[in-house]
């Protein structure tokens, strides 16, 4: 992909409310560049929505989140993108992934409870037709979520003036 | 006379000559003569201050990057905490003769013709040291960072400062300083990109100036700390001109590129006998850089290529964002071409360059050093340091816009 294109969507994954003015201006393009730019990589889905990045820890949303891996075996005429759809398509799934290693897809879930979470992977997940196991991991904390570390930290000071 | 006629002598001469004691009288006169650094007076005023938005700082505002910090750690817990080579880690000097090789297309022998020195600062007072007999002049083109002139000084030295010019982008013209060479001047001071007004010297402008370089025989201390924050084409050093490597000592260090300033690691390139002869006061003076910190450079040149572009693509949007912003307020502001500074000409304003930095600081608690700190040429402007985040910039120039609005402006 074209750099210029690229350097928008480094702006805009860091912060989605930059306007194409103020993008134009760190870029050194004019504001109609920028808008038609964005406008092209958002008909062509590269930009699929903007969002903001929330730390729920802060305001303890009551929700429960799990990692769950996947073990699938596969069907003769079905790959792995069957399945991954299937799953995706559950309003609790967040996100899933096909993966190498031990396991085969993994995927997260957002929850009530933790009850909630277990039920729904058994009920729904583990009975779909392929899968072979699977494992559940309950997120305790996170630290780091999109680039972006959570936890408080003091900032280190520097000198006002320096030569 | 016998030994108690000596003591008695003594005695008396102590009697009538009570001493008074005045560590004043005892300070050499170089150091007693040397006005203090202008950003002192700063200082002063900043302490006990909240809420100041500091535009004032010479340093990137970006912690050094995680995996240098890591590698110094490990070192530490292995404990390497011994003494260097003088010269430096032998591994620091092999990949700085491979790097400077790949940037600059120069080749350096790590054994006879690099140094590790602590920071550049110290590159630059023993690149002085090594070279001036007392009473050598050295042209020192200005705005420039603060310390060559004393460091001249202190190496016994004459400066001789030249104005470069905003109608030249602060670039050195050979009119600047032809009329300034004479049979006692020894070398020129290049320091591009510059701080504190952001100028670059492409290879053209270096060839403009090389004549005369060679023509009255003069060495070329070149501090080029700033050399991989160019936004402008790519950093031309007068050493790969040539045959002027022999004839340039090439200083720079790890402080700016790689958010390294606190660990003190800078280096000297250039000809055996002058890089030996800058050895042999470091041998005596800093014995070596700090290990711990030579161990995170090496790192940083091993790895930290990624980090470093990233940081100077950020540098660039920033300054971008301050230029544009500048010029809406009608600060007229030569566009920067490295370094991380601008320096807007704040002479409409009717003030001079402390009044107005003073008076900024009081009334709107911006901080920004002022440009005669730089030599008399910057007087008229401010250097304003754009590395800070983007939103304090934004903040900064709000609070600068409501100053010139106050000024009647």
């Amino acid at each position: 992909m074209r750099d210029f294109a690229k350097e928008i969507l480094e702006v805009l994954e860091e912060n989605a409310r930059a306007t194409p003015g103020e993008i134009a201006t760190l870029l050194g393009r004019s504001e109609e560049e920028v808008a038609a730019e964005i406008k092209s990589l958002e008909d062509m889905g590269v930009i699929r929505k903007y969002m903001t990045m929330i730390n729920w820890e802060k305001i303890d949303d009551g929700y429960v989140y799990a990692m769950i891996e996947l073990k699938v075996s596969l069907q003769r005429d079905k790959g792995y993108d069957a399945i991954a759809e299937r799953i995706a398509r559950f309003s609790e799934v967040q996100s899933v992934r096909l993966i190498s290693g031990d396991h085969d897809i993994s995927f997260t879930v957002k929850g009530r409870s933790m009850k909630n979470v277990a039920f729904f992977v058994t009920e729904k997940i583990a009975t779909l037709e392929g899968v072979e196991s699977t494992c559940t991991h309950f997120v305790l904390k996170s630290y780091k979520e999109h680039g972006v570390i959570l936890y408080d930290r003091v900032q280190p000071k520097r000198l006002v003036v320096t030569a | 006379m016998n030994n108690s006629e000596i003591g008695a002598k003594n005695k008396k001469l102590v009697m009538e000559k009570p001493a008074l004691w005045r560590p004043e009288s005892h300070l050499s006169t170089t150091v007693r003569d040397m006005p203090p650094s202008g950003i002192r007076k700063f200082f002063d005023i900043v302490v006990g201050m909240e809420d100041v938005i500091s535009l004032g700082v010479g340093e990137p505002d970006f912690p050094t990057p995680w995996h240098i910090r890591e590698a110094c750690i490990y070192s530490l817990e292995c404990g390497h905490t011994s003494y260097t080579s003088n010269k430096g880690l032998p591994e620091l000097r092999e990949i700085l003769a491979e790097s400077t090789a790949k940037d600059l297309a120069l080749d350096y022998d790590p054994e006879e013709e690099i140094l590790i020195t602590t920071g550049v600062s110290e590159a630059v007072d023993l690149a002085f040291r090594a070279t001036i007999n007392p009473g050598d002049e050295v042209i020192v083109p200005q705005p420039c960072y603060v310390a060559y002139v004393p460091d001249v000084l202190l190496a016994g030295g004459v400066p001789r400062p030249v104005a470069t010019r905003l109608s030249e982008e602060f670039k050195l013209r050979p009119e600047d300083f032809g009329d300034a060479i004479n049979e006692r001047t020894k070398a020129l001071v290049l320091s591009y990109p510059n701080n504190p007004t952001g100028a670059i010297m492409t290879r053209e402008d270096l060839e403009e100036i090389a004549d005369l370089v060679v023509e009255n025989d003069l060495l070329v201390i070149s501090d080029e700390v700033y050399d991989k924050l160019t936004y402008d084409g790519k950093h031309a050093s007068f050493a790969q001109l040539e045959g002027m490597q022999e004839r340039t000592v090439l200083l720079n260090g790890m402080s700016k590129s790689c958010a390294m300033t606190g660990w003190r690691v800078g280096y000297a390139l250039g000809d055996p006998a002058i890089v030996g002869a800058m050895t042999k006061v470091h041998q005596y003076t800093m014995l070596c850089a700090p290990t711990m910190a030579q161990v995170a450079a090496v790192e940083a040149l091993h790895r930290g290529e990624a980090e470093v572009k990233a940081m100077k693509r950020e540098y660039d949007r920033r300054r971008r964002l301050f230029v544009s912003e500048l010029d809406r307020l009608g600060l007229p502001c030569f566009e920067p071409k490295g370094a991380f500074y601008a320096f807007p000409s704040i002479e409409g304003t009717g003030l001079s360059s402390e009044e107005f930095a003073e008076k900024l600081l009081k009334e709107q608690k911006v901080a920004a050093v002022p440009g005669n700190v730089f030599g008399e040429s910057g007087e008229g402007f401010l250097r304003c340091s754009y590395a800070t985040s983007r939103e304090e910039i934004l903040e900064a120039v709000d609070r600068i816009e409501r100053f010139l609005a106050g000024l009647g402006l």
